[in-house]
């Protein structure tokens, strides 16, 4: 038995039947199972099981969001001394914006992981490790100078409203990020759209340098009048480039396509992500895009004209693929409906952006959206099935 | 005759696969019949402990139909009657005397199988106790009398863990295996189907010399031998019909008795796994004690399990158990270490056997793995999709499925194809699930709804 065993096994009596702490054993079994991996055995057959379990499933998605995280540390900071118009080394920038995320990390991962316990404690289940996710994808979907307050209500919301109200991990319907990045957006608007929320600064102490706008690519391609969208991004010093390694303003973890192509190689090599969805999605969002540019007139908003490829690059639509849209709970589950779901989240998002002049972020409640529509598409592949199965010969 | 070639499935690569000769043991000492061995049996007792009976005496018979007999294997006295739970008949052990004093029934011969009429040859088997080598479509059960099948299948491949060799299994039993061919095409007014693993690496006389089947050939990863793929596959079962299987050493054994009038008691087990010392082939007794059969081997583990089966489908034996009525294998594992790894569940894992490409193993498809009975995580909901139906070549969405029968929705069960399912062919969808959910508990639960209801 190894030291960190002994600890624990001392422990265990307190939290099992008749201890004092009996009530909290889901805490207990959380932390000791993250700690050491079960010896529980088979009882029969399959006397095999895979070690894969849904810790290790959960955590590949969480490594698969490091390079997200670390990259949107360093640009947060980057975006901040752009603003007030210092060069600053990479220690810099990345320290300062490490200042900025981390709060809004371990908020989440807090207040989220407390009303996860609380379910479980109440429930009497264990706890879950969607949540392993669920806290970290929540914070990159929000800007730097989210107050943590507002933070810590969000997560509630996604966590409560968004999961646990359903019966917790595997039964609900919306992602639960998504849900309280929905609810914020609905409830402070103010912090969460706009031009002014996306760089972090010191109002009364930060000079901010001439010219600044704040504005994210999405919504300078969105506001442009009398240019084409791409000139409008150019003239705001948004390259292609630029906007696809992520050196611009915007949430946290949206704002890098080639962090987020890194986490979709993880995802898609270890086969935790659907390769089909990430696909599907982003094929959706390619073709709205033409189809846009094709009945594009010149009396029409520029960001019809946008290149279809340019959506895919801005604004949440990247991050929106690769670690919203694939949630296995929320998405289609079989894989003609992954397919469709995939394809309808990319065209609803581009529709959105373009046709909305009020909100140029679709990609947020397109996922929504084909999360409350993903069963009735498993509904109607299911059926097929079935179909099928009575008219074989 | 037909190719198929499946795709999806996972072949589960094990270390300890038996060396491809067959060992001669002496006679056992214990054999046993174990009604647990056949599912849904009522069984009632014919004899009691101390009762002398010969090879082909009745032990106990079906409630359902007492003429449906299972018979001592060996001559010798009746040692114990072994009872589980709720009085469950577990075990009739019979004490070996070596006479070999046996029961003969009146049966065809060679010759009268193809002209004895189905009638003459059922009342045969049941009372020679052969019968119960017939298995029946969806519920796999043993056959009822008054069925008349639709068609008859026989899977000539094994693809499971360790699965043993065919062409070693039935080396010699050529003439057997066709005489339980003539006679199995006479229960049936369908075909008699035998599918063959064109990849096989030593072709099985046997089997390629049968006539009046039709072959069909498959190939693919586990479970593409099962034979309920291959009925999916021919010709899959439609509501209300109904299918017999046999196992291929169990249509020799059928034909053997026929020629004969003698129960077929000779058996060929393989033992393998990590733990066996030696894992080979053993030709000995139907029912062989555990005891009997690693006389001559060894184990190598402290804390070994003992499956008669494979590692997936098999029934779990203890040191004093006895081989089942169905197989030719025993595995051997050892027990999942009680020492807990620090970070365990994150490790690379090169030597962990896995379905997920999370594992480092996943990347070397041909090595062999060492595995024990860890369950490797703990009950949680369904959050993988997708994977589940990577391991079942079937037109049947398996998750949809067992959540309709945890729902308790009969019609949607039966529409998404439960009846053309038993545990075998969803075993690997358990042992992939990271929620590890018992897909076939879950599926035998419904097949009893339903035959309960309708």
């Amino acid at each position: 038995m190894n030291f960190i065993e002994k600890i624990m096994e001392k422990q265990r009596p307190l939290f099992e039947k008749g201890g004092k702490l009996e009530r909290f054993y889901p805490m207990f079994e959380a932390g000791e199972t993250i700690l050491l991996w079960t010896n529980e055995r088979t009882k029969k057959g399959p006397h095999i099981r895979d070690g894969l379990d849904t810790k290790r499933f959960m955590m590949t998605v969480v490594v698969a969001l490091l390079p997200v995280l670390i990259f949107s540390m360093y640009n947060v900071g980057l975006q901040h001394f752009k603003a007030i118009g210092q060069t600053a080394t990479f220690m810099d920038a990345f320290s300062f914006g490490a200042w900025k995320v981390l709060p809004l990390v371990l908020i989440s991962y807090a207040v989220g992981g407390l009303w996860e316990v609380l379910f479980a404690v109440v429930r009497k289940h264990e706890v879950n490790e969607g949540f392993l996710v669920t806290g970290l994808l929540f914070p990159l979907t929000l800007p730097a100078t989210m107050p943590l307050w507002q933070a810590a209500i969000g997560i509630t919301f996604g966590v409560v409203i968004g999961k646990e109200v359903f019966g917790g991990t595997g039964m609900n319907i919306l992602n639960p990020a998504l849900t309280g990045r929905a609810f914020l957006f609905f409830a402070y608007p103010g912090r969460i759209s706009g031009d002014q929320v996306w760089t972090a600064f010191h109002s009364s102490t930060d000079k901010l340098v001439d010219g600044f706008s704040g504005a994210t690519p999405l919504l300078v391609a969105s506001n442009a009048t009398g240019e084409t969208a791409t000139h409008a991004l150019t003239t705001h010093g948004f390259s292609f480039m630029d906007m696809f390694y992520g050196f611009i303003p915007g949430s946290l973890g949206e704002t890098s396509t080639l962090m987020i192509l890194i986490g979709a190689a993880i995802l898609i090599i270890t086969g935790v992500g659907s390769w089909r969805i990430i696909l599907s999605t982003f094929l959706g969002g390619l073709f709205m895009g033409w189809l846009f540019n094709v009945l594009a007139g010149p009396e029409n908003s520029p960001i019809m004209s946008l290149p279809s490829y340019y959506h895919l690059v801005m604004g949440g639509f990247a991050l929106g693929a690769v670690f919203m849209a694939t949630d296995p709970v929320s998405a289609a589950q079989t894989s003609k409906g992954k397919w469709i779901y995939g394809f309808l989240t990319g065209l609803l998002a581009v529709l959105i952006r373009t046709v909305n002049p009020a909100y140029p972020e679709g990609m947020m409640l397109a996922i929504l959206f084909m999360n409350v529509f993903a069963p009735l598409i498993d509904y109607y592949v299911v059926r097929a099935n079935i179909k099928r199965r009575l008219s074989r010969a | 005759m037909s190719d198929f070639k499946l795709k999806k499935g996972f072949d589960i690569r094990l270390v300890g696969e038996a060396e491809k000769r067959i060992v001669e043991l002496p006679a056992p000492k214990m054999v046993a019949l174990k009604p647990q061995d056949f599912r849904g049996l009522k069984a009632k007792l014919e004899v009691h402990e101390g009762d002398t009976v010969k090879q082909g005496t009745p032990l106990f018979y079906a409630k359902s139909n007492e003429n449906i007999k299972f018979v001592s294997p060996v001559s010798g006295t009746v040692k114990a009657i072994k009872r589980g739970e709720r009085r469950a008949l577990m075990e009739i052990i019979v004490e070996n005397d070596g006479q070999n004093n046996s029961e003969k029934v009146d049966v065809p011969g060679r010759e009268g199988i193809k002209t004895a009429g189905r009638e003459k040859l059922q009342a045969v088997m049941m009372q020679g106790g052969v019968w119960p080598f017939i298995i029946r479509r969806p519920f796999s059960k043993i056959a009822l009398a008054g069925d008349t099948p639709r068609d008859i299948f026989i899977s000539g491949m094994d693809t499971g863990p360790l699965a043993p060799d065919m062409a070693l299994v039935m080396e010699g039993l050529e003439d057997d295996f066709q005489a339980g061919i003539d006679a199995l095409a006479q229960m049936t007014e369908g075909k008699v189907y035998l599918g063959i693993d064109s990849r096989a690496k030593s072709a099985v006389p046997a089997f390629n010399q049968a006539t009046g089947v039709e072959k069909n050939y498959f190939s693919g990863p586990h479970p593409a031998g099962n034979v309920g793929v291959h009925v999916h596959h021919v010709k899959p079962l439609k509501s209300g019909e109904v299918v017999w299987t046999v196992k291929p050493y169990g249509v020799a054994m059928i034909g053997r008795f026929l020629k004969t009038g003698l129960f077929p008691q000779e058996r060929v087990v393989a033992v393998a796994g990590s733990s066996v010392k030696e894992p080979v082939y053993y030709k000995t007794i139907t029912g062989v004690s555990l005891e009997d059969l690693f006389a001559q081997n060894g184990i190598t583990d402290e804390e070994p399990r003992y499956i008669s089966g494979n590692v997936l489908t098999g029934t779990r034996v203890l040191k004093s158990g006895f081989v089942g009525f169905y197989d030719n294998l025993v595995s051997v594992i050892p027990e999942g270490p009680k020492e807990r790894k620090l970070l365990g569940w994150y490790l690379p894992g090169f030597k962990e056997l896995s379905h997920s490409r999370t594992f480092m193993s996943r990347w070397f498809p041909s090595r062999a793995y060492k595995v024990n009975t860890l369950l490797h995580g703990a009950d949680r909901a369904f959050v993988m999709s997708g994977d589940y139906e990577s391991v079942l070549p079937m037109d049947i969405y398996p998750v949809f499925l067992v959540k309709s029968i945890l729902a308790n929705d009969f019609e949607e069960m039966e529409g998404l194809g439960l009846m053309e399912l038993d545990e075998e062919d969803v075993a690997l969808c358990s042992y992939i699930c990271p929620s590890k959910y018992d897909f076939g508990g879950i599926i035998r639960q419904g097949l009893d709804i339903v035959e309960k209801e309708g």
